[in-house]
Order: structure tokens, then C-alpha cells, then sequence
């Protein structure tokens, strides 16, 4: 414990600087990734799997299969991971951190575009580029999932409906013969950009140590 | 031609105003409508009296007899005056695109005011209890019932900070300085104390939410901004309250003690709290109800309407926040009332309220006017002149310090320019007028009164008037059009899902968390008690969907009984959509047999349509009108299916069309127009809002028009309807059927409001 403690101080301007997180909530960080892996040093998809409030989310299966996706750890590197390392955990996190509001124009389009990555990598499971339908199905059968019975039709119905919107908004002219394979990454930027994505997709990281009051528990 | 005709519109419309301006003014002029200052005789009732005093024994074929409906009579005078006065700036756009409504309306009581004071009558004041008992309420509920919710909550911080710290902060600077201003000699106001520039200070503070609502309704700024200044104006109401009858009690013990001061903090929460659950209480009551209001749809709107007065007037007895109440009952009834009325009652419930809150914003804004020539007034310059001074720069250091204190917690800060929006956006207005007349009487009202009335029209004059340029000035960020689109409600609610997780996985209890509990909790247990029918399982993104294919539905009919087609924007069909593995249409079909096919399928889909109108069990249909409406509709569409024919693809194995069971044709159909209406790219947001009935499905009836059948035939059934149950899927359909004629036929008949800005989102967002 005390050998990992030291060896992560020594990195901690390099996590800061490759994550852009402060030094108290890389602390507040490592102190819950201790907590998940059990003081080991790596997280396997149980461990996550083992998180109790998780269970209630619809999509919990796609934001842990995130953690251990390769695409999002900014090293064009495809694939996914068994484990993940302290490093890799805070490297999916840094994903939502909040923007600098005193960021300029382009530093805020570039943060929108991780984030909107980071999206798109979710729904593009084989990833191949484009959200076909049967992936974007999958979503919308996902969101749905606990809310009860629902056929699959509706969700079908409702799959198709928006993917129509995304062809309709962004290859406005097709021929009755031709296919829209799938949504590609600018078009998906261009249906979200309604939503202002990095003033949405954010949660608060905690610079205090309030986490510790809860040590000991693996659930929170 | 044209412009010399517009010039004589506009005189001729200038020339009715002033008309109509004399006329009334000569009608009030007779009386004084609320209170009982009524001065003067009325040449009319002296001339019914001397009728009945002459000796006439014979009966009278024609009498005059005004006292009899004199009230009634006067107050839709004044009514009347005030919708001519709004139809008049609507029809002069020159004058209105300059000086917001509110000015204009003042002008013309100012105007109405001198005319009947010329006249030697006493021109009536704007009496309190007409206003907060009457004329208010509408507008708090018309507020609160299309409250965004989403920006609201979250932004609820800084909005309660800028309301309670921000209104204390103005009322004891503003009294204070006003005390020290008091104190100079010059002045002569040595007999103001310190506890009536207080209480003058309490008066004075408050921003208007009547007066933020009439100028920002007009200028369109972003959603952020305009919520924080609205926001903020509803809220203060419980600071306002509790610091008017605190300084009020204190001026008139003249004295201050600190138990009197600990009980008014403690007042407050009282107030504040108290109003939020009497609010709720009507609120949940009045959910439950509409759960049982199927059996006489008729009344519901009146639910929605008596439970929310109730509650600001329950309110009011215990001297609660009365707008707090209300705006709650609001909030908390919104999501589900929605869900168990009828079409027909949503809408009559949102005309209803827009049109109260319009009427009553008008005769606010006349009676201001009015008001101003009619009262006592004492005009020192050094006093008013010192308060509108003081009320500016309370409010531009208020606004200041807050958000300097507030941006270290928010992650959206706030710029300097939307600072100084929200400090521009202070507009003081008849509450105040309201509050500083039930003071009693006595020099001092009158000063205060005066200066009330100075800074109201200061602010709504200057400031109403020149935000506008500023805006356009400082390139503040506008409202942007809000295009309802599917993939922006999926995204939205993957993010919230998303965020709850990353935050449980973080390991600590953040906003989404709480979010996300808050609406399990809503759909385990209080969805099921509040909503009828199936209506409470159904989540939300579903009724999302069918809100917006009935959205896009009745805009297609409408275009189509405009005989205005719609130009074709995007030419995807759902088939460019589909899956490769899909089994593609033969094409080995020829001209012919799929005209066959489509006319069979037509005939069909028409009989089923008529034999389907017998079942019907709402009361309120089967009318003649709406036979020939869906008639004339039906002519449209097949032009319109002429015109996109060439999109027309049959499935090879549709040829056996005529056996198909009837319900599958109409699933098939709906499912077809669906597409039929993505195909022409509708995205334009239509303003009718409409949530369906309980038991109608958005699908609508598209028995008229077969312009593109779906490729995937093995899916009979596919369609919007969550039922499992297939045997009674047949009646369900038939309500469909006509509840979605009903909707086509309300839209056809109905030429639909303003585009105006609702706001639909439902409470849980």
C-alpha cells in the first residue's frame, strides 16, 4: 500500500496532465478505484458489475463495457480490455469532466467533439465507424429495458423513426435505391447539435475528501 | 396602391382607437368600478328615476334601467377596452416593434385616465384586492403551469440566491440610503423614519414578474437568462411578503425588537415553505381527480383552473406566499393532469390560461396608467429622483457580488454580459403599485406612492424599451428554435442514464443521482396513483415519440387542407433507412397491378374506416362537419400520394392483399403514413402541444392516403402501440381511429394560436 502510494505521487503530474484532473480529485479518484478493485491494482468488469446502484440503469452493460474500451483512451488503439489500470480508469473519467469556461471557442469544440467520441463509441459496438440501425436498435432496446414489458416493435418503430430524422437532416436527396448505411461521426455531430454537449455532459468531480466517509463500503 | 391603402388602414385604425378611447372613457367616467369613491351622478340614473317619478301609469314598452347591470356592465367596458388596445398595437406593427406592449398599454391609461379626469369624474384606482385576488393569479398560473422545469431545477441555486440575498440585499441598502438621503435638510422628509424607508425599501425591491414577463416575453433572449430573471421574480414573493408586514408591524409599534426580528426569519421559512405545500397538497389533489375526470370530459379544464385558485387563495388566508403556492400546483399537477386528460381539455386548458394571463397583463398595465393620474400624489424631487437612483444601483452591486459569490459553484458561469441582462432585467411593476396602496393613509403613502409609480415607469419605459437594442447590441445569445427531434430526446435521456452512472460509479450522491431516484420514485409509486389507465406505465420516451408523429401528423393534414403542399426536403423514405438484409421489393411488378393493389388497398382501408366510426363510443363525435372535413382530406391526400407516387414500392409478397385481416391493414397503413410523413422532412416544430387521450395512440388514421407500403411485411402488427393484449387490440384501434379523427379535425377546424413559445417538456426531464 504504501509502495503504490509513493510510486503515485511521483505520477500524479503526469495523470494531471494527461487527464487534466486536479491532485485532490486524482486523490478522491484513487481512493474510490481502491475501493471498486479491492486494493488490487487492476478493476475487471466484476468489480464494477459488483456496484449496487448500477443496477437500476438501463444501460449499465454499455457504460462498463466503456471502461474497458481501447477507443477511449485517446491512443487510436481498438479493442478491449480485460483490466484496467489507475491511469486507464482516469482516462474514461476525464471524458466528463466540465469544461474551463474561460476556454476559447476552439477549446471548447474540441472538448465537444471527445465527448461526442466518446458517445459514439458506445453505440458503435463493432466499431466499424458508422451506428448501423441494428446498433442504434440496440440502443433504444436498451433505454427502454426498465420500464417494463415493452415490444419490441415500439422500440423498433422508434429506432427507425430516428435514424430517418438523421438521413433525412444530413443527406437530405437520396434516390428511392439508395442505402444510408449508418450514421458516420459528423453526421452524429450534427444531430446533437442542438444539445450543448459540453455544458451537459459533465458531473462534478470532488475536490474535497468527502468520499473518505464512506471507506470501507464498497457500495456507496 | 398597396402602400396608400396600408396609410388609410392605419389612420382608420388610429381614428377607431381614439373612438373607441372617447367612448369608454365617457362610459367610466360614470363610476368608479371597485372601490366605493364613486363620485359624481349618473345622467342615466337620474334620468331612470325621473321616468319613474313622472306620473306614467302606462306600462312601459321600453325602459332604461342601467343601474341594474351596472357592474357587470362596466367591467366588460374595461375588458373590452383592453383587448381593442392589444388588437390595435398587433395591427400597427411600426409602434410595436419599438416600445414593448407594456408601454403602450400604460400610455393608454395614462390617456384614458386624463380623458375622464378632463371630464370632472374621479378615474378609478387600481384597487388592491382586485388585483392580487383577480387580476394576478392568472398570470402567476400561466407562468407556472409552462414553467421549464429542466432549466429551472437546474438551476435552482442560483435563482433562490439571486431572489432571497438579492432582494434583502436591495431592501436594506435602498432604506438605508434612502433614510440617510431623508436625513438631509434641504429635503424636508425629516419625518420619514428609518422603519417606513424600510418598509418603503420592502415595496420597492421586489422584481415583477408581471412586468419580466411582458418585456422578455418580447425580446426572445436564451432560456438561461430568461429563467434566472423569471425565476427569481416568482420566488421573492415570500421575501416581499414577510418583510412588508414585518416593517409594517414594526412602523406601526415603532419599535424593533430582536425577537421580533428572529421571528421573522423564522416567518419566512414559514411563508416560503408553507405556500410550496399548500401548493403541492392542491396540486397531488388535483392530479387525482383528473385520474377519474374520463367519465365527464367537459369540466376537466375547470379542475385544473378551481384547484390551482384554491390554492393561491388557501395561501393567501394564512397570509402564506400565495405565488409560491401557486406555482407549485402548477409544477406538481402538470406531468399528470397531462397524461389523464383529453386533447380537447389540454388545449382548452392552455387557450384558457394564455388568454386570462393576456387580459389580466393588459388591464394591469391600463389601470396602472390610470391609476397614476387619478391618485393623490406628492411629488418631491429629491425623494423620488433618489430612489430611482438608488433602486439601479442596488441592483447593478447586487447582481455583481452575487455572481461573483455564485460562479465558484456553477460550472456554467455567468458572463458579465448576462450579468448585466439580469440587473437590466429588474423591472419593478404593479406589485409594488399594489402593496405601497394598501399602506394607510397618510402623507407618507402618497410620497411613496409617487416614487413607486416613478420607478415603475421608469423601468418598464427606459428599460422596457431600450433592453431590446441592448440585446440585439451586446449579441446576446438568443432562444434557439427548438426542433424537436427523436434523436435529441434519445441522447438526452442516455445522457442522464450515463451521467447517473459515471456518478455511482465515482461513488458519490450527485445531481443526477438524486434525479434518478426522485423519478424512480415517481414511476414506482406515484404515477400509478395519479395517472389512469396504461397511461402510468408508459415511459417517456414513448410518449415522446407518439406526441411528435401526431405532431407531424396534423401538420401534414393541415398543409394539405391549405392546399398548400409542402415542398419535399429531404427525399429519404424509411427504405434508404432499412437494413440490407431486408428482403428488397421485387420490382418485377408492373404499373398497373400496383394501381390495383393501391386501390383495393384505398377501398379497403375506407370501408374500414367507415365501419369503424359506428363503434364509436365517445359522445362527442360522429358530426357531420367532420364527415365533410375528412372528406375534402381525403381528396387532398391522394393528390399529394399522386405526387409522391413514384416512391411507391410493393412487397412481392403484398399481392394477396385483399384477405389480410382488417386490423393488420390499418396497422400497416399507420405505419406508412408515418413514414409517409418522415418522408417529406418535417421537422418545422408545429405549436399545437398536444398530449393524447388515454387511450388513444399517436398513430394517425391514414385510412385515406396509401402513398408507400413497408418493405418488411412480416410485421403485421408493427405499430406505436405498447399493448400486449391482441384481443382487444380491435377496440383500442377504433378509438384510435377516433380520437385521431378527432385531433385531425380539431386541428382542421381550429387555425391553431401564435407560434408562440411553450414550453413542453414534461416534469421529469
Amino acid at each position: 500500500m504504501g509502495a503504490s502510494q509513493t510510486r503515485l505521487e511521483h505520477n500524479y503530474d503526469d495523470l494531471t496532465e494527461k487527464s487534466g484532473f486536479s491532485h485532490e480529485q486524482i486523490k478522491n479518484l484513487y481512493q474510490r478505484f481502491q475501493q471498486l478493485s479491492g486494493n488490487n491494482e487492476k478493476i475487471s468488469r466484476d468489480d464494477l458489475e459488483r456496484i449496487p446502484a448500477l443496477n437500476n440503469n438501463p444501460i449499465r452493460k454499455q457504460i462498463i463495457t466503456a471502461f474497458f474500451d481501447k477507443r477511449n483512451q485517446h491512443q487510436n488503439d481498438v479493442g478491449s480490455l480485460d483490466e484496467i489500470g489507475f491511469e486507464q480508469f482516469l482516462m474514461v473519467m476525464s471524458h466528463f469532466r466540465p469544461v474551463n469556461s474561460k476556454a476559447t471557442e476552439e477549446e471548447k469544440a474540441t472538448v465537444r467533439k471527445q465527448k461526442l467520441r466518446f458517445l459514439f463509441n458506445m453505440h458503435d459496438t463493432d466499431n466499424d465507424g458508422i451506428i448501423t440501425l441494428d446498433e442504434y436498435r440496440t440502443v433504444v432496446e436498451e433505454l427502454l429495458s426498465q420500464s417494463g414489458a415493452i415490444e419490441t416493435e415500439v422500440a423498433r418503430a422508434i429506432a427507425d423513426a430516428a435514424m430517418l430524422e438523421v438521413a433525412s437532416t444530413n443527406v437530405p436527396h437520396m434516390a428511392p435505391d439508395d442505402f444510408y448505411e449508418g450514421i458516420t461521426f459528423e453526421h452524429f455531430e450534427q444531430i446533437l447539435k442542438g444539445i450543448e454537449m459540453e455544458s451537459r455532459m459533465y458531473i462534478r468531480f470532488l475536490d474535497m475528501n468527502a468520499a473518505t466517509m464512506r471507506c470501507g463500503k464498497l457500495s456507496s | 396602391m398597396a402602400p396608400l391603402r396600408r396609410s388609410s388602414t392605419l389612420r382608420l385604425t388610429g381614428l377607431l382607437c381614439l373612438s373607441f378611447l372617447v367612448f369608454f372613457s365617457r362610459g367610466f367616467a360614470s363610476h368608479d368600478v371597485v372601490s366605493e369613491k364613486s363620485s359624481g351622478t349618473i345622467q342615466e340614473d337620474s334620468h331612470s328615476q325621473a321616468n319613474s317619478t313622472a306620473h306614467k301609469k302606462t306600462f312601459p314598452v321600453l325602459s332604461f334601467n342601467y343601474e341594474h347591470v351596472r357592474t357587470p356592465f362596466e367591467i366588460s367596458l374595461w375588458i373590452l377596452l383592453a383587448l381593442f388596445m392589444k388588437l390595435g398595437f398587433h395591427i400597427i406593427p411600426t409602434v410595436s416593434h419599438i416600445v414593448p406592449e407594456s408601454c403602450l398599454l400604460i400610455f393608454v391609461g395614462l390617456l384614458v385616465g386624463g380623458i375622464i379626469k378632463a371630464t370632472g369624474e374621479q378615474p378609478p384606482v387600481l384597487d388592491s384586492n382586485l388585483f392580487f385576488l383577480y387580476l394576478l393569479p392568472p398570470i402567476i398560473l400561466d407562468a407556472g403551469y409552462f414553467l421549464p422545469m429542466r432549466s429551472f431545477t437546474e438551476n435552482i441555486g442560483t435563482i433562490l440566491m439571486f431572489a432571497v440575498v438579492g432582494t434583502l440585499w436591495n431592501v436594506f441598502f435602498i432604506g438605508g440610503m434612502m433614510y440617510a438621503v431623508c436625513q438631509i435638510d434641504a429635503a424636508e422628509l425629516a419625518h420619514v423614519d428609518l422603519l417606513s424607508c424600510l418598509l418603503f425599501g420592502s415595496i420597492i425591491s421586489a422584481v415583477d414578474p408581471v412586468s419580466v414577463l411582458a418585456v422578455f416575453e418580447e425580446i426572445h433572449i436564451n432560456e438561461l437568462l430568461h429563467i434566472l430573471v423569471f425565476g427569481e421574480s416568482l420566488l421573492n414573493d415570500a421575501v416581499t411578503v414577510v418583510l412588508y408586514h414585518l416593517f409594517k408591524e414594526f412602523a406601526h409599534e415603532q419599535t424593533v425588537t430582536v425577537t421580533g426580528a428572529i421571528l421573522g426569519v423564522i416567518s419566512f421559512f414559514v411563508v416560503s415553505l408553507g405556500g410550496v405545500m399548500v401548493g403541492v397538497i392542491y396540486g397531488i389533489v388535483g392530479a387525482f381527480t383528473s385520474r377519474f375526470t374520463s367519465y365527464s370530459r367537459v369540466i376537466e379544464p375547470l379542475f385544473v383552473f378551481l384547484y390551482s385558485y384554491m390554492a393561491y387563495l388557501s395561501a393567501e388566508i394564512f397570509h402564506l406566499s400565495g405565488i409560491m403556492s401557486l406555482i407549485a400546483c402548477g409544477v406538481i399537477m402538470r406531468p399528470y393532469v397531462e397524461a389523464n386528460i383529453s386533447h380537447k381539455s389540454y388545449t382548452t386548458v392552455k387557450y384558457f390560461l394564455k388568454m386570462w394571463s393576456s387580459v389580466s397583463d393588459t388591464l394591469i398595465f391600463i389601470f396602472l396608467g390610470v391609476s397614476t393620474v387619478a391618485g393623490p400624489h406628492t411629488w418631491n424631487w429629491t425623494f423620488v429622483i433618489f430612489t430611482v437612483i438608488f433602486c439601479l444601483v442596488s441592483r447593478v452591486l447586487g447582481v455583481i457580488g452575487l455572481t461573483a459569490f455564485i460562479n465558484k459553484f456553477r460550472i456554467v458561469k455567468l458572463t458579465k454580459k448576462d450579468q448585466f441582462i439580469i440587473a437590466y432585467g429588474g423591472l419593478r411593476g404593479a406589485i409594488a403599485f399594489s402593496l405601497g396602496f394598501l399602506l394607510d393613509n397618510g402623507e407618507i403613502k402618497n410620497l411613496f406612492l409617487t416614487a413607486i409609480i416613478t420607478v415603475i415607469f421608469f423601468t418598464v419605459f427606459v428599460q422596457g424599451m431600450t433592453i431590446r437594442p441592448l440585446v440585439e447590441l451586446l449579441a446576446v445569445k438568443k432562444k434557439k428554435e427548438s426542433k424537436e427531434s427523436i434523436n435529441e430526446e434519445i441522447h438526452t435521456q442516455f445522457l442522464d442514464h450515463l451521467l447517473t452512472g459515471i456518478e455511482d460509479i465515482c461513488g458519490h450522491y450527485g445531481h443526477h443521482h438524486w434525479k434518478d431516484k426522485l423519478n424512480r420514485f415517481n414511476k414506482t409509486y406515484v404515477k400509478r396513483w395519479l395517472i389512469a389507465g396504461e397511461r402510468s406505465t408508459e415511459p417517456q420516451l414513448i410518449s415522446f415519440y407518439n406526441k411528435m408523429e401526431l405532431k407531424q401528423a396534423m401538420m401534414m393534414v393541415e398543409s394539405g387542407s391549405a392546399a398548400k403542399l409542402p415542398t419535399i426536403v429531404s427525399t429519404v423514405s424509411i427504405r434508404n433507412v432499412q437494413t440490407k438484409g431486408a428482403p428488397k421489393p421485387s420490382r418485377a411488378i408492373s404499373k398497373s397491378r400496383e394501381e390495383e393493389i393501391r386501390r383495393l388497398l384505398r377501398a379497403n382501408l375506407q370501408k374500414t374506416r367507415q365501419r369503424l366510426r359506428s363503434y364509436s363510443r365517445y359522445e362527442l363525435l360522429n358530426d357531420a362537419l367532420e364527415d365533410n372535413i375528412s372528406e375534402a382530406r381525403f381528396r387532398k391526400q391522394r393528390e399529394m400520394e399522386r405526387r409522391m407516387s413514384h416512391y411507391l414500392t410493393v412487397p412481392a409478397n403484398r399481392q394477396e392483399t385483399p384477405p389480410v385481416r382488417k386490423h393488420d391493414f390499418k396497422m400497416q397503413c399507420i405505419n406508412q403514413y408515418n413514414t409517409f410523413l418522415f418522408h417529406t422532412g418535417y421537422h418545422k416544430v408545429y405549436t399545437y402541444d398536444d398530449s393524447e387521450s388515454p387511450r388513444g395512440r399517436a398513430s394517425p388514421s391514414c385510412a385515406d392516403d396509401v402513398s408507400e407500403l413497408k418493405e418488411t411485411p412480416e410485421k403485421p402488427d408493427q405499430s406505436s402501440t405498447p399493448r400486449a393484449n391482441r384481443d382487444a387490440e380491435l377496440k383500442p384501434k377504433e378509438q384510435d381511429d377516433q380520437g385521431d379523427q378527432l385531433k385531425v379535425s380539431r386541428c382542421l377546424s381550429d387555425p391553431g394560436p401564435n407560434p408562440e413559445d411553450d414550453e413542453d417538456s414534461t416534469f421529469l426531464p
